[in-house]
């Protein structure tokens, strides 16, 4: 493996190469309080996920246990902690059912995302072209659409708007998917571009190497480093995505699953008559989670990117760094000359990046 | 190094159809005509995609009128409206007919989807508008008191704000406002645009422009123009935090990035105070990159229009597009997300613009 990445800085201890175990141990004050509460909040939302079946009180499609039903609307109590909902169902065990459909949507639609994404940006990247061109702006359309219109016309030819456990969920994570395709597309495609002129991949045209393995195995593995990032960011994006295509009726049914969107949605009139339990858990669960997740993504893009890297000290442990800085809501890159200046005059031109000066 | 190397260097990610390749020469003309010749691809691409998505599923005929209808009137009804022709050709009529502005009529109820767009894409205009005024309130000051604090405790506790603007759901958000604001304390309106008799009122204008708050003021009567605002407070607030949230990200990281140039600390080497570096030298050139998102923030304020509109029931196009969506017209749906392709395309075309009258950079 090493063999192949010799153009890469000398080889880093395994400890630091594990994404996440690395920037925590270059974190410091502040920075480490974030992520660290993002770590502790991701993984709670985790453990909630996993184990939904043994901590919830009910089932998330419960309407009655052995003393009777549980009553539509009725306030927390001792029974029903959260309350129940309108429609008669524990709030408490809805939002508990509710992240392990979160995280379901989750992992097949940003797996999904990376795989068509990553595949795309590096045949795009390499071979350039007009199959080049037509993807980017293909792309860059899609990527300039509000995500959520696109995620309710997607999700509408899967599965006409409503559906079962597997279909809703794989309704939301298809159309998540179809938003998230660009964004890993261009990030993948600008890396490969670069990585495309390096020395490497030159000495492995000459010894006679096929495309396809210049592709995956000099380019592709430098060209990941940025993923961890992406995933982070587009994990709560994913979350908000499908708690919108809920909201606004996509959901899936009561009876399939816990989604927290939906449980919204008919808390909607709720509020009204000030009813607070069904609408505050579960949107409470929405903001943790993403907030959790969030904070993670963060902490990784701040320490990868040196304008906001907190120390010097910190900055020079880092080794290498990403010039695509990632932010929910608007991606912050460096633009014209952006980098330079910097961090003791250092040039990221070592690390391969354009910077014009 | 040029003053403004820094400043400017966190910029939007290329918007739609942003040409790749570096030409040299070439005035501002021909970025112009590049950019604005750019804007058709967008449009189209965006038009068929939703065109072709859709009509993988079936004929829009069936899915609205469905279970209304019998087998026989339903093959009528699609023969008429041409449903049956091979997809090619209502594909090439489609588009034909967007470039044209007509986008067809809805199936529901049978109205022109033009003119859906234009009654209520003023509602969501008003919504956007006003929210964009409470991101500005919010997240530019906050964002300056972010970068000053840099590190600190209030630099952290900002952040986690912008964040939490960020994983609020806009329609979380709207329902802990309705319930504080309007059930618990009883200062503002649950739901709507107006109370009825406003609306009656504006509605006798003899110009009324669906833009309430003009409507409003030309009524001439303060009671009608403080009941359209009080409506429009908490929708405001609610997609209007979001934005805050990506503006005060924004102007911090800009700040930060101006404050380490040579010219601010060749000021603060004359003795120029930590505050008025922040305010007087470090703010404005961090503004520039702010216009550039403004265009990006046009795609998330309408995906939170949508669902802003639907917590309020705001009438607007987001709300309108949810009913058509729920109805299954999907004619409707589909030229409601084609003109919202539309005001995308021309946004970003007019911010990248702005961007190359005020940064020359970006010409290239």
């Amino acid at each position: 493996m090493e063999t192949d990445t010799v153009a890469l800085p000398p080889k880093r201890p395994l400890r630091d190469r594990i994404p996440v175990v690395h920037q925590l141990r270059q974190s410091v004050g502040l920075q480490r309080g974030m992520l660290v509460a993002g770590l502790v909040l991701t993984g709670i939302f985790v453990f909630i996920a996993v184990f939904a079946p043994v901590i919830s009180p009910y089932g998330f499609a419960q309407l009655r246990d052995a003393d009777g039903p549980f009553g539509s609307q009725q306030p927390p109590s001792a029974e029903h902690w959260f309350g129940t909902t309108v429609g008669g169902y524990d709030v408490l065990s809805r939002v508990l059912w509710g992240a392990q459909t979160a995280i379901l949507v989750i992992i097949i639609a940003v797996l999904l995302s990376i795989f068509v994404g990553v595949f795309l940006g590096l045949v795009s990247g390499y071979f350039g072209g007009w199959l080049d061109r037509v993807l980017v702006v293909i792309c860059d359309a899609i990527y300039a659409f509000p995500s959520l219109l696109l995620a309710i016309v997607v999700s509408i030819v899967i599965s006409g708007g409503r559906s079962d456990l597997w279909g809703g969920v794989l309704a939301a994570a298809i159309a998540i998917t179809v938003v998230f395709i660009p964004q890993y597309f261009r990030v993948i495609r600008a890396e490969t571009v670069r990585i495309k002129a390096e020395a490497f991949v030159e000495s492995a045209k000459v010894l006679g190497a096929s495309n396809v393995r210049i592709m995956f195995r000099h380019v592709l593995r430098n060209a990941t480093r940025t993923l961890p990032l992406i995933f982070t960011l587009n994990a709560s994006e994913a979350i908000l995505t499908l708690a919108g295509l809920g909201f606004i009726g996509f959901g899936i049914e009561p009876t399939a699953a816990a989604e927290w969107g939906y449980d919204l949605q008919k808390a909607l009139s709720d509020v009204s008559s000030g009813i607070w339990w069904t609408a505050l858990y579960p949107g409470l669960a929405i903001v943790l989670v993403v907030l959790g997740i969030t904070l993670v993504g963060e902490s990784l893009n701040d320490l990868a990117d040196p304008r906001l890297r907190g120390r010097r000290r910190v900055a020079q442990a880092a080794g290498e760094v990403a010039e695509t800085s990632v932010v929910p809501g608007g991606t912050l890159t460096a633009g014209p000359g952006g980098l330079s200046g910097l961090e003791d005059g250092e040039t990221f031109d070592e690390h391969g990046i354009e910077v014009k000066r | 190094m040029s003053t403004l190397d820094t400043t400017a260097a966190v910029e939007g990610p290329p918007v739609a159809g942003r040409p790749k390749s570096k030409s040299q020469g070439g005035g501002f003309g021909r970025y112009l005509l590049v950019r604005f010749l750019l804007i058709f691809p967008t449009i189209f691409i965006l038009v068929s995609l939703v065109f072709v998505l859709m009509r993988t599923t079936g004929d829009p005929i069936t899915a609205a009128l469905g279970g209304r209808l019998t087998g026989a009137q339903l093959q009528e009804r699609i023969h008429e409206a041409g449903y049956d022709r091979p997809l090619i050709v209502q594909y090439l009529e489609y588009i034909g007919q967007v470039f044209t502005g007509n986008f067809g009529m809805t199936l529901t109820d049978n109205r022109p989807v033009i003119e859906v767009l234009l009654t209520y894409g003023v509602a969501t205009l008003e919504l956007a508008f006003y929210s964009l005024i409470v991101a500005f309130i919010v997240g530019i000051p906050l964002g300056l008191v972010a970068a000053y604090f840099r590190d600190k405790g209030q630099d952290a506790g900002l952040r986690v704000f912008a964040i939490l603007c960020y994983a609020t759901p806009v329609f979380f958000s709207g329902l802990l406002l309705k319930l504080v604001f309007s059930v618990w304390l009883g200062v503002l309106p649950v739901a709507g645009r107006a109370s009825t008799g406003a609306q009656i009122q504006m509605q006798v204008l003899p110009n009324s422009t669906g833009f309430y708050t003009l409507d409003a003021l030309m009524t001439g009567d303060p009671a009608v123009l403080g009941d359209v605002l009080a409506h429009a407070v908490l929708p405001a607030i609610a997609l209007g935090l979001l934005t805050a949230g990506v503006f005060l990200r924004l102007v911090r990281t800009n700040v930060i990035g101006t404050l380490a140039t040579d010219y601010v600390d060749a000021a603060r080497s004359r003795g120029v105070s930590e505050y008025r570096l922040v305010r007087k030298h470090a703010y404005r050139p961090a503004l520039i990159p702010i216009i550039t998102v403004i265009g990006l923030q046009i795609a998330l304020l309408l995906g939170g229009a949508v669902l802003t509109e639907t917590t309020f029931e705001w009438n607007g196009l987001g709300f309108q597009l949810v009913e058509y969506i729920q109805a299954r017209d999907f004619v409707a749906v589909q030229g409601i997300v084609a003109l919202l392709a539309v005001i995308v395309a021309l946004t970003n075309f007019i911010v990248d613009i702005i961007a190359a009258f005020i940064d020359p950079r970006v010409r290239y």
